[in-house]
């Protein structure tokens, strides 16, 4: 079993963010980097798997020079190697990082390299929505997104995701490509012999090229949110006659 | 390196005076998210002169006709075909794709549900135009979009390329109100064509595994703990509070990720978001992951035993204090109220 995990290097943002200069990016001068919770579940999962149906698991994300760190993280998680394909930091739409994936996959020397392809179901930051689905199309591959519990065999996957009253279930054979969301697993953290043997395993670095942003990026903005604070109804127990009062007002008593 | 001439998404779709809207519905009941997506459609179809027009995949459109009317669709097209009665996103993508191209509209829209963002990426992909997700804002024809970022905690200004321009609209950023001038509705039936490797991806069983009750969707209080409730057995009191005020009971992402509440009830980026009238939250710091998920709670109070929580700042009332106290203390006052209302 082939598995490629596709994820991507965000800023790891406290309660406030602010707009850099240029009024495209956020600032991150104060700030760490990670990959997405669905996308910790993704790569959990394939490391899951590959413990069980064997195999090789190939970490691949589109972003800077730096987001390396992120995919030496996964690779200390269990991942055998990485692919770095590296932009100049101007942000790439949906449908550009899809392209820039699709031509890589198209680039390996095997037909079909990959049995199974799985992403988080949306960025941290853009929150797309289509990456997956998109390179799904490009190879004609069956898709089924935002998963929450996964049955992965030899040759196809029982997926299940959410309905609001319970789990639609999909059986589609491989490959396939799946979006994952958080709660699919509890990822694990990495060992410290993991993390020593991240830095040894290889990570190819390609350039992406062509393709233009279809979804143009303007400017970013801070929304303007209510700042004025909570009115205080007291202390401890103290507070528990007007909070009863508030429930009341509100008629939920 | 990327090229940087200017985006060319010339693929002629066409462009006529309507917007399509695809509607969702669960057991002969509409969403209330596609309602409040009809706002946001009609709102643009006023700005550029353009009728709004419904596609209502599976199930009987005809139940819908004077609701969808009332909200300002002036057309209905029901798709039928008896293997697009279970949801399969690509083939239900695909009929989608052939109204599009036999009416041209200037606009496709659908709530930012799973389903609906679902549905237009593949409508997006295969017609090869962009989409933008999470919109709130539409601005010329929307032409510019404005859109959440981060769960709506950033706000992007972009411009969307293509004909027709391909867009969902954010949860809870309409609310769903009747056309005052509703128009007449037609509803078509239409039948698509439908290719058989278009149904590998299909709903082939469903578990339902919550009963018709109240859950995080339906309830007027949501009460949720975090980190301060301390384990799976603190929630007991938070459950017992929910009972009493007919409410739910959710987690934050500490709390899902401890494994003190499963991870289908958490609240914020990677969970569940909320509206309900209150959201009464024990025990969480208020990080920006799960403000996203409970801002649209008509009010929230805040319990918590540290006073420079940043939750505090964006809640409607507070309370600094343990919820392992405050919290019984509150269900003891509550019954002693209830008694004495039943005793007067």
């Amino acid at each position: 079993m082939n598995i490629l995990v596709c994820v991507k290097r965000v800023p790891d943002t406290g309660p406030r963010m602010e707009v850099a200069a240029g009024g495209k990016t956020i600032e991150t001068r104060n700030l760490g980097f990670t990959i997405s919770p669905h996308e910790e579940c993704a790569v959990e999962e394939a490391v899951l798997i590959i413990e069980k149906l064997g195999g090789s698991a190939t970490v691949l994300t589109v972003g800077v020079a730096d987001a390396e760190e992120q995919l030496r993280d996964c690779m200390a998680k269990g991942m055998d190697r990485g692919i770095l394909i590296e932009t100049d930091g101007d942000p790439l739409d949906a449908g550009q990082t899809a392209s820039a994936i699709a031509q890589c996959i198209r680039s390996r020397k095997e037909k079909q390299p990959f049995d199974l392809i799985l992403f988080g179901a949306e960025s941290a930051d853009s929150g797309n929505y289509q990456v997956g689905i998109r390179v799904a199309h490009d190879f004609d591959l069956p898709c089924v997104t935002g998963v929450k519990r996964m049955d992965t065999r030899q040759d196809r996957v029982i997926a299940r995701r959410e309905s609001g009253t319970g789990f639609e279930v999909y059986d589609v054979n491989l490959p396939a490509v799946l979006t994952v969301k958080e709660g699919l697993n509890l990822p694990r953290h990495p060992s410290l012999r993991g993390t020593m043997t991240a830095r040894k395993k290889p990570i190819e670095r390609i350039r992406p090229s062509g393709a233009n942003a279809g979804l143009e990026l303007l400017r970013l903005a801070v929304p303007a949110t209510d700042q004025s604070g909570a009115e205080m109804l007291g202390e401890g127990k103290d507070a528990v006659p007007r909070i009863a009062d508030v429930l009341a007002e509100l008629g939920l008593l | 390196m990327l090229s940087r001439e200017s985006p060319t998404f010339s693929q002629n779709w066409g462009c006529s005076d309507m917007i399509l809207a695809f509607i969702e519905h669960d057991r002969g009941v509409l969403s209330s998210t596609s309602l409040q997506m009809l706002t946001c459609a009609r709102k643009a179809a006023q700005d550029i002169g353009a009728s709004v027009h419904a596609v209502v995949i599976g199930g009987d459109a005809g139940e819908f006709r004077g609701f969808l009317g009332s909200h300002g669709v002036s057309h209905i097209y029901q798709v039928k075909h008896p293997s697009l009665d279970e949801y399969a996103p690509i083939a239900w993508a695909r009929s989608v794709t052939q109204l599009m191209k036999a009416h041209t509209p200037s606009v496709v829209m659908a709530a930012a549900t799973d389903r609906g963002n679902e549905i237009l990426a593949w409508v997006a992909a295969i017609a090869g135009l962009p989409m933008a997700a999470n919109c709130v804002e539409l601005r010329s024809s929307a032409s510019t979009v404005l859109r959440h970022r981060w769960g709506g905690s950033l706000l992007e200004e972009a411009v969307l390329h293509g004909q027709p321009r391909i867009l969902t609209v954010a949860l809870f950023a309409f609310e769903a109100v009747e056309a005052g001038d509703a128009p007449a509705t037609t509803l078509e039936v239409v039948a698509p064509a439908v290719e058989e490797k278009d149904l590998r991806v299909r709903v082939v069983a469903r578990e339902e595994t919550s009963s018709a009750g109240v859950n995080l969707q339906t309830a007027r209080v949501v009460i949720g703990g975090g980190r301060g409730v301390g384990s799976a057995e603190g929630f007991r009191v938070l459950e017992e509070l929910a009972a009493m005020l007919g409410g739910a009971v959710g987690g934050s992402r500490v709390a899902t990720n401890n494994g003190w509440r499963p991870h289908t009830v958490q609240v914020g980026l990677t969970g569940n978001r909320i509206a309900p009238e209150l959201y009464i939250a024990c025990g969480i710091s208020g990080a920006i992951q799960h403000l996203v998920g409970c801002k649209a709670a008509k009010h929230i109070l805040v319990i918590n035993k540290d006073r420079d929580a940043p939750f505090f700042r964006r809640a409607d009332y507070g309370v600094t204090g343990d919820l392992h106290e405050v919290i019984p203390a509150l269900i003891a006052e509550i019954r002693r109220r209830q008694s004495s209302n039943k005793a007067s």
